[in-house]
């Protein structure tokens, strides 16, 4: 008895008969005898639907929840309920990539509209039906920049990136003869004059990242010209929820955009699904990877949508691809749409002004009446890294056991990276109170 | 099939026409009708050199993307720039739009190159 | 019904959402912004109220076909049922608001859910231990030719650079083995569409990395020389890996680990009903035996007494592969599908799922030509090559006029070694009837190709949009919307 098992007997034995074989065994009879299982599966008998939700309730439950100020790649704000409603609408989310553009308007229409708020948010010309992570995202652009700068095997990247990032980076590029080179940093922002040192010939493309790991704001101007006199690229990874207010990628002359879009609706669900974004300028179009959707016209002339620009992907090109994304994260990317469509224009600037605002507010209160030191004077969006004295694993803990996830222990996470530097985000979903609440405690706990 | 007499072929199925030290290069009747219908030519840089095997440019149709060989090294000196507009025109005539020209390097390598009879036997064998 | 796309909704002056207020004091922008950081203007998203968004994705909902409305034979992509008590489970609070940076201490529950499930998938495919975080199928093959690589490397045995693919494989294969820096070589199939062993003794040397190979393949045939394939390969010095794209033909009846095979991806969005939202997120499980296990990714999970936690494995590991820890919500799916299923589930749905393939294949071989004719596993490969050549209709004009039955079309001209293929999957979830249904709309477009092939051909015809141009976008691609592109 299967619910998802419509198979009645007398099914299974009028379909044997039309099959000519006399038991459902005998379908299997090309596999060699000595390597099948001779026993069930060692795994527990199935349970009623009632019991796994009550098994897995029990699992969220030891799961627990604070007042978030953690950050670093994930973050916590407010989701309108439009966003799980409709992305949730099951002619999405049972559908499969969509081949068959006939019965697929609607995500490919929902794909076309992301791909036109990418471009929108970062100024840039094309982007696509969405990338695994942010930090893959850069993995994608780089092989972009090489596969499109002749005799170019460098890739320079700044050390304020995000550490996952350097990580993804080295596994993808380690085994392909590309050299990958870390620009040092200077008062928690990229030291520009250690970068324009290693722009020369050779140098495929620049990944910088700002808002920084730090929460810093990065002044790359004049960066772009130098770069493109290598016929380098200039790739830079921003927050998109910071373009809100600060430059977009395009206004610093990034040849391509990359970053994490999770913050556009999407809860944090310890890492994922997230959904990563790419947007690059027109001379890049056909070297994009994954999906994309284009508009056309059906054969009455109506606008329609369709996969389009096959031809990069490797089920045509097979081992000369240049990436290899089949499958994305259409849905979270769906996700995004319908946030960034529900907040809109006006809601845009409000949630980038909120999230500035409060975080400066916070700021000015830690390192006033708190007194903890910026590691940086660099101006930031919503996230900012202090020190803190003492021993930060213990505070953090102290923080918890009064309801706070204070920030993330960065200094835990990064070789060579002095002690107790906390980074905090600040999200418009913190309230006036949970931030003097934070500082009081805070305060206590360091005297 | 109708193969110029005065072009020289590749296995590759591109043709060669050559001027003074130059020599301009497409693909074949029989390689664009196997791609069809051709949406895009992705021209080399002028001034590259190139070395013969190298792959110099990509042409796509709708669902086929065909990698260019050149048969031939030397430099760059000319692309054919209205295949950017008009790559079709490669699906119209093959034999009449070249896609680059370049600057022999190696005169040698042309000894390499089919005869249109040799390259007629060598389509029907494949 | 309002066709255009949300920007064409804007009415400059709608809100669609409130934030709260700001409840701090404010400083001058300039203060804390210098003007030099500041963005000019603010990107033109739609200016829409809430209803004109909830009308306008509910309205391309319904242009949209899924699992939900029918019949989906989708070959090599596994479109069963979508259980909703996986949504139920993926919709809990305590495990969608955890961030992927607090105390191993306080997400227990999602840490203990990821280490069970990789037990349970550990046993499912006959593997030793794993890792959850590819995003996807194609992360996965990557993740397992890094771990190829890493293996290699350890060994000092860096030469073997050479990686076989079948020619019937998954266009990814040979795409994931490139850009992680192997060579690969297609390997041509046999006339039966396996792997020929004489053509796989031309490629064991030294230099030999390994094979990918898909059990059963994409024609849905059981690679049934799998024992010898492996024995020569591993003899030869190299690994095996195996595709599991198809592995709905085997849960509970035969492994991948005991078949030889020594890195396993599993999608969970094929096989273990995970839903696929229109291209993702999905999931690449990826299993390796225990020689290979000091190479996967970071960071592992681990139980240390009664609790669980994320460990930097050994210096000898890939490294990481994924910002985070992979698609958590997609494997919280497949481990409430597999408590609920439980080993005598899985094995009696890939029964099921090979019953309804060959059930299929009886019928629908008095029609159409089958080029290869004997007991299929999940799916087969009808090929329209005698259709197209005799009355002018295609494997793409079947497919068209399935769409006016309200049936997704199978995979078509795939797999690349036939001509005009259709691939057809049925699933374990589809009952007799539906069946029959499929049997009888690809009868009765047949008769039609065959008496009036030119109106198959303006197939389909009911569908939200009608054919749509390819070249077109293709020749003269509009890849995002523009004011001045409005068509309508």
């Amino acid at each position: 008895m299967f619910p998802y098992l419509p198979h009645t007997e007398e099914d299974i034995s009028s379909m044997l008969d039309a099959t000519g074989v006399s038991s459902i065994d005998d379908l299997f009879k090309e596999i060699p005898p000595e390597i099948r299982l001779k026993d069930s599966l060692n795994m527990p008998e199935g349970l009623s639907e009632h019991e796994v939700l009550t098994h897995l309730k029990a699992l969220a439950d030891k799961n627990k929840r604070r007042i978030s100020f953690l950050g670093c790649g994930s973050y916590d704000h407010i989701i309108p309920s439009t966003v799980s409603s409709l992305m949730s609408r099951s002619e999405f989310l049972t559908s499969y990539t969509p081949y068959q553009a006939e019965i697929s308007q609607g995500i490919l229409q929902g794909i076309f509209e992301f791909q036109t708020l990418i471009c929108q948010l970062t100024g840039l010309d094309v982007s696509n039906a969405s990338l695994y992570d942010g930090h893959t995202a850069a993995v994608e652009a780089c092989a972009i920049a090489v596969n499109s700068t002749r005799k170019a095997d460098t890739i320079l990247y700044s050390k304020t990136i995000h550490p996952f990032t350097k990580g993804v980076l080295k596994t993808y590029f380690r085994d392909l003869g590309i050299a990958l080179k870390e620009i040092e940093e200077e008062n928690g922002v990229t030291s520009i004059n250690k970068l324009k040192e290693q722009i020369k010939p050779g140098v495929a493309a620049v990944l910088l990242q700002t808002p920084n790991f730090y929460g810093f704001l990065e002044d790359y101007e004049g960066i772009a010209e130098k770069i493109h006199e290598v016929k380098g690229k200039l790739i830079i990874s921003s927050n998109p929820m910071s373009l809100a207010v600060v430059k977009s990628q395009k206004e610093w002359g990034a040849d391509i955009a990359i970053g994490d879009a999770q913050v556009f609706g999407l809860p944090s669900y310890f890492g994922g699904p997230s959904v990563g974004y790419i947007a690059a300028a027109d001379k890049f179009m056909r070297k994009m990877p994954g999906r994309i959707a284009g508009q056309t016209i059906d054969a009455d002339g109506k606008r329609a949508f369709v996969l389009t620009l096959q031809a990069r992907e490797q089920h045509i090109k097979r081992e000369r691809a240049t990436s290899n994304i089949c499958s994305n994260q259409a849905l979270a990317a769906l996700g995004t749409t319908i946030y960034l469509a529900t907040i809109g224009k006006e809601g845009f600037r409000q949630v980038g002004n909120l999230n500035l605002r409060k975080a400066h507010y916070f700021f000015d209160k830690l390192t006033g009446e708190v007194g903890l030191t910026p590691i940086s004077r660099a101006p930031f969006f919503n996230e900012f890294s202090l020190k803190v004295p003492g021993n930060l694993p213990e505070v953090m803990k102290k923080m918890e056991e009064r309801g706070f996830f204070p920030g993330v222990n960065i200094s835990a996470m990064l070789p060579g990276m002095e002690e107790g530097v906390l980074t905090i985000a600040v999200t418009e979903k913190r309230t006036r109170e949970e931030l003097d609440g934070y500082a009081t405690e805070m305060k206590r706990i360091l005297s | 099939m109708n193969l110029p007499e005065n072009l020289k072929y590749s296995k590759d199925h591109e043709w060669v026409k050559v001027e003074n030290n130059i020599a301009y290069i497409g693909i074949t009747d029989y390689a664009q009708n196997s791609l069809g219908d051709i949406v895009y030519v992705e021209l080399p840089e002028e001034e590259d050199e190139i070395s013969k095997g190298d792959e110099v440019l990509n042409i796509e149709s709708v669902k086929a993307a065909a990698p260019i060989y050149t048969p031939l090294s030397g430099k760059i000196v000319k692309v054919n720039e209205d295949l950017d507009d008009e790559p079709e025109l490669l699906n119209k005539d093959a034999f009449g739009n070249f896609i680059f020209a370049l600057e022999i390097s190696d005169a040698g390598e042309l000894e390499e190159l089919l005869s249109a009879s040799d390259y007629d036997k060598f389509l029907e064998e494949e | 019904m309002n066709e255009g796309l949300i920007f064409e909704r804007s009415r400059k002056g709608r809100v669609g959402f409130l934030f709260p207020a700001l409840d701090v004091p404010e400083k001058k922008i300039a203060e804390i912004l210098p003007d030099s950081y500041r963005r000019q203007e603010i990107p033109p998203l739609p200016e829409v109220s809430e209803v004109d968004v909830v009308r306008h994705y509910t309205l391309l909902s319904r242009k949209n076909y899924g699992v939900d409305l029918g019949f989906y034979p989708l070959g090599s992509c596994t479109m069963k049922y979508n259980p909703k008590m996986n949504e139920a489970a993926a919709a809990l609070p305590g495990f969608a608001d955890v961030h992927p940076l607090q105390p191993e201490s306080t997400v227990q529950g999602t840490l203990e859910m990821l280490y069970k499930a990789t037990e349970l998938l550990c046993e499912l495919t006959g593997m030793d231990w794993g890792t959850l975080q590819p995003f996807a199928g194609a992360h996965g093959e990557f993740t397992g030719m890094k771990l190829f690589k890493a293996y290699f490397d350890s060994r000092g045995e860096e030469k073997r650079t050479k990686l076989l693919v079948p020619d019937s494989a998954h266009g990814t294969n040979p795409a994931s083995a490139h850009i992680a820096g192997f060579d690969v070589v297609e390997l041509k199939s046999s006339e039966d569409g396996l792997v020929s062993l004489e053509e796989l003794d031309k490629y064991l040397d030294d230099s030999l990395a390994g094979i990918m190979l898909t059990n059963p393949n994409t024609l849905g045939l059981f690679e049934k020389d799998i024992m010898e394939i492996a024995a020569r390969v591993h003899k030869a010095g190299g690994l095996l890996y195996y595709d599991g794209a198809n592995m709905n033909a085997i849960m509970g009846i035969i492994r991948p680990g005991d078949m030889g095979f020594d890195v396993v991806h599993l999608n969970p969005h094929k096989t273990l009903s995970t839903p696929h939202g229109g291209g993702g997120p999905g999931s690449g499980t990826v299993f390796v035996k225990e020689r290979l296990r000091d190479f996967l990714p970071n960071p592992d999970i681990v139980k240390e007494g009664d609790n669980y936690r994320l460990r930097n494995s050994a210096k000898s590991s890939i490294g990481r592969i994924s910002g985070f820890y992979g698609n958590i919500a997609v494997i919280l799916r497949a481990y409430s599908y597999l408590l609920f299923m439980g080993s005598d589930g899985l094995k009696a749905a890939s029964e099921r799922a090979v019953l309804n393939a060959n059930y299929l294949k009886e019928k629908l071989k008095k029609t159409y030509n089958l080029p290869i004719d004997m007991v299929c596993m999940h799916e087969f490969v009808l090929s329209a090559k005698p259709e197209k050549d005799k009355h002018g209709f295609s494997a793409l004009d079947i497919a068209k006029g399935l769409l006016d039955y309200g049936i997704h079309p199978p995979t078509i001209y795939f797999p690349l070694i036939v001509p005009e293929a259709m691939m057809i999957e049925p699933t374990e979830t589809e009952n007799l009837d539906t069946l029959n249904e499929f049997i009888e709309a690809m009868e009765e477009i047949h008769e039609q190709g065959r008496t009036n092939p030119e109106i198959l051909k303006k197939a389909p015809l009911s569908t939200a949009v009608r054919r749509v141009d390819e070249f077109r976008a293709a020749k003269e691609p509009i890849l995002r919307w523009f004011p001045e592109t409005k068509t309508d």
